[in-house]
């Protein structure tokens, strides 16, 4: 069948994870599937969002919320998206600078040692700065309505903190994060990386905890596209998905080159040995620290990385309920059936030979190591999922409960 | 009242431009920023109620949290959001103009705003365009007399016998005249 579109514009937001279309690029698979692709840069996920919802971009690396959030209008013009697959999973870690850290250790020095690090003892923290009347704290993530903003609420909430009276949350570009932090603007953020590693580096804060602690495996960024769009061009979005399939496994099996091709000034722009460690998975939590070893930190395709898991989008649509960023009476099984399309996927990646899960979801937190996905067209390897705290997320009971609205979901 | 404009842009001739606008127009601008000025703070201090932003500042995404953070306060949101109208949007995009409007503003009373900045917006980008053009122009003339000069020294030919030769090898060759100068340039350049 013959593709709809041949020439293409493909929005990015210059992060490590925009990899699999950078390489899609660099390294021909979109040439191989017909298709002259043109990377356009974009300064903001505001842009992503409105350029892809105007058709001045075809389709983007997206926060893997924002089909979501755009499909519902949240805040913005409502223009209903898609995501076929995930680009990546983990890569986010939340920093916090030297000075809270050290109050925190010795507020709870027990809470800071073990690993995964809670927010046991930033709770102490905050307690103790409002008894002395001091303002708030304030905390940054990338946008919004983005993962980073869930896993940054959900970190806090589940030592007792209240996101909304205890501290400030603000917005920060993530090439500003270090400045802001540098500067004392800001406590902490969660930010993709190498905005972590480079604040390490720096010597200017220490890192909490990893996504792959946080929750493990869950979906990054996706590839979006409107709705309109992939009804229109059901070819060329086929051919697009399987380059950045293919460009996907390239990624995880060629970190030494692609880590060249992103430090680029026309890509992430970051120094090449920061790009490089973390791409390696190479991670440093605080300066001087030993160099830790997490390869699955960032997985690109490896163990059903691209997969578009429905579960994963109603965990996050629970958690955006959860923090009121949802207008009332919203159908979140209905948003996540049109927004996330395991249906697309299986589709290009049937014809480029890979297993697929025939399953839309899974349930979420019950596996620590490596285990066999068998609702799958072969035998489908896959890698742990559990939430920090050992909370475990059931699609299927989620979905039979609703949440009134505005009100919090219990336990979440 | 006449309403508050806060501009965000890290071209400042094109900033001066817009300011002037929009004042002749009878806005006030309170305020003109490049990019990381500290919006979260300036907005609120300022009293803005339209954010007119180069669309290419990372600072739109600061811009779309504060109807969160500041809700206590003036809570701008994203142009249109409430009663979107794609070509308004569009025609902002296409220039590079997003425009942030306090929340509850009557759309009718700030597209005026928006289309002012559009405008200017739309006419730096012109303005630019031509320049590029007539620089680029400038510059293959020039190369196109200095391949005529070439031709006309060695084959002892009239100026307009060279122009035609260079206009067929064009034709021939469907390219365009300056790349066939540049070609005799290089050539010339070779043989010294």
């Amino acid at each position: 069948m013959s593709l709809e579109k041949t020439r293409l514009r493909l929005g990015i937001v210059p992060l490590i994870d925009a990899a699999p279309l950078v390489a899609a690029k660099e390294r021909g698979f979109f040439a191989m599937q017909g298709l002259e692709v043109e990377i356009s840069r974009e300064a903001s996920w505001a842009n992503i969002r409105d350029k892809v919802a105007l058709g001045v971009l075809d389709g983007a690396h997206m926060l893997a919320t924002m089909p979501l959030s755009a499909s519902l209008g949240l805040g913005a013009i409502r223009e209903k998206m898609v995501a076929a697959m995930g680009l990546n999973t983990g890569g986010n870690a939340i920093t916090l600078s030297n000075a809270l850290w050290e109050r925190m250790a010795e507020a709870d020095p027990a809470a800071m040692t073990r690993r995964p690090v809670t927010a046991r003892a930033l709770k102490t923290v905050i307690e103790e700065d409002r008894r002395q009347g001091r303002p708030p704290m304030t905390f940054a993530v990338v946008y919004p309505v983005s993962p980073h903003m869930l896993e940054l609420r959900y970190w806090m909430a589940s030592a007792g903190i209240d996101t909304e009276r205890d501290l400030r949350l603000v917005v920060v570009p993530p090439p500003q994060m270090v400045a802001q932090l540098s500067a004392g603007n800001i406590d902490g953020y969660c930010v993709g990386e190498p905005w972590n590693s480079l604040a390490v580096s720096l010597g200017l804060g220490r890192v909490a905890i990893t996504s792959r602690e946080l929750w493990a495996g869950r979906v990054e960024k996706v590839f979006g596209v409107t709705e309109s769009w992939a009804r229109t061009h059901p070819q060329t979005h086929k051919a697009v998905l399987k380059a950045l399939i293919q460009a996907a496994c390239w990624c995880d099996e060629n970190r030494g080159e692609l880590a060249e091709i992103l430090a680029q000034p026309a890509y992430v722009n970051a120094p090449a040995e920061v790009v490089r460690a973390s791409l390696l998975g190479r991670f440093r939590y605080e300066f001087g620290g030993p160099e830790e070893d997490i390869p699955d930190f960032l997985l690109f395709h490896r163990h059903g990385a691209n997969f578009p898991w429905r579960s994963q989008a109603l965990w996050f649509l629970r958690q955006m309920a959860r923090w009121r960023q949802l207008p009332p009476g919203v159908d979140m099984g209905r948003t996540m059936e049109e927004a996330y399309r395991p249906d697309l996927y299986r589709m290009a990646a049937l014809e480029l030979g890979l297993a697929v899960p025939t399953t839309d979801s899974k349930t979420e937190g019950t596996h620590a190591g490596l285990w066999t996905l068998t609702q799958a067209s072969a035998p489908l390897e896959m890698g742990p999922d559990l939430f920090f705290d050992g909370s475990v997320f059931d699609p299927a009971a989620a979905s039979q409960t609703s949440l009134p609205p505005g009100e919090e979901a219990a336990g979440a | 009242m006449s309403l508050r404009v806060i501009v965000v842009d890290d071209e400042p001739d094109r900033a001066v431009l817009v300011r002037e606008a929009l004042e002749a127009e009878g806005f006030t601008v309170v305020g003109v920023f490049p990019t990381g000025a500290g919006l979260m703070t300036k907005v609120p201090e300022l009293q803005a109620d339209v954010i007119i932003v180069d669309i290419d500042s990372p600072d739109r995404d600061t811009l779309e949290d504060m109807r969160r953070v500041t809700f206590e306060q003036r809570r701008p949101v994203v142009m249109f959001a409430q009663d979107g109208k794609p070509e308004t949007i569009r025609a902002a995009v296409e220039a590079g103009v997003a425009a942030y409007v306090v929340d509850g503003l009557k759309a009718e009373r700030v597209k005026p705003v928006v289309d002012v900045a559009v405008a200017r917006f739309a006419q730096f980008q012109g303005l630019r365009t031509e320049l590029h053009k007539a620089k680029s122009s400038l510059a293959e003339r020039k190369l196109v007399e200095k391949a005529k000069g070439i031709l006309m020294q060695r084959r002892q030919c009239s100026e307009e016998e060279a122009y035609k030769l260079m206009r067929k090898m064009a034709m021939d060759q469907k390219a365009r005249l300056v790349d066939i100068a540049n070609r005799i340039i290089e050539a010339a350049d070779l043989l010294g």
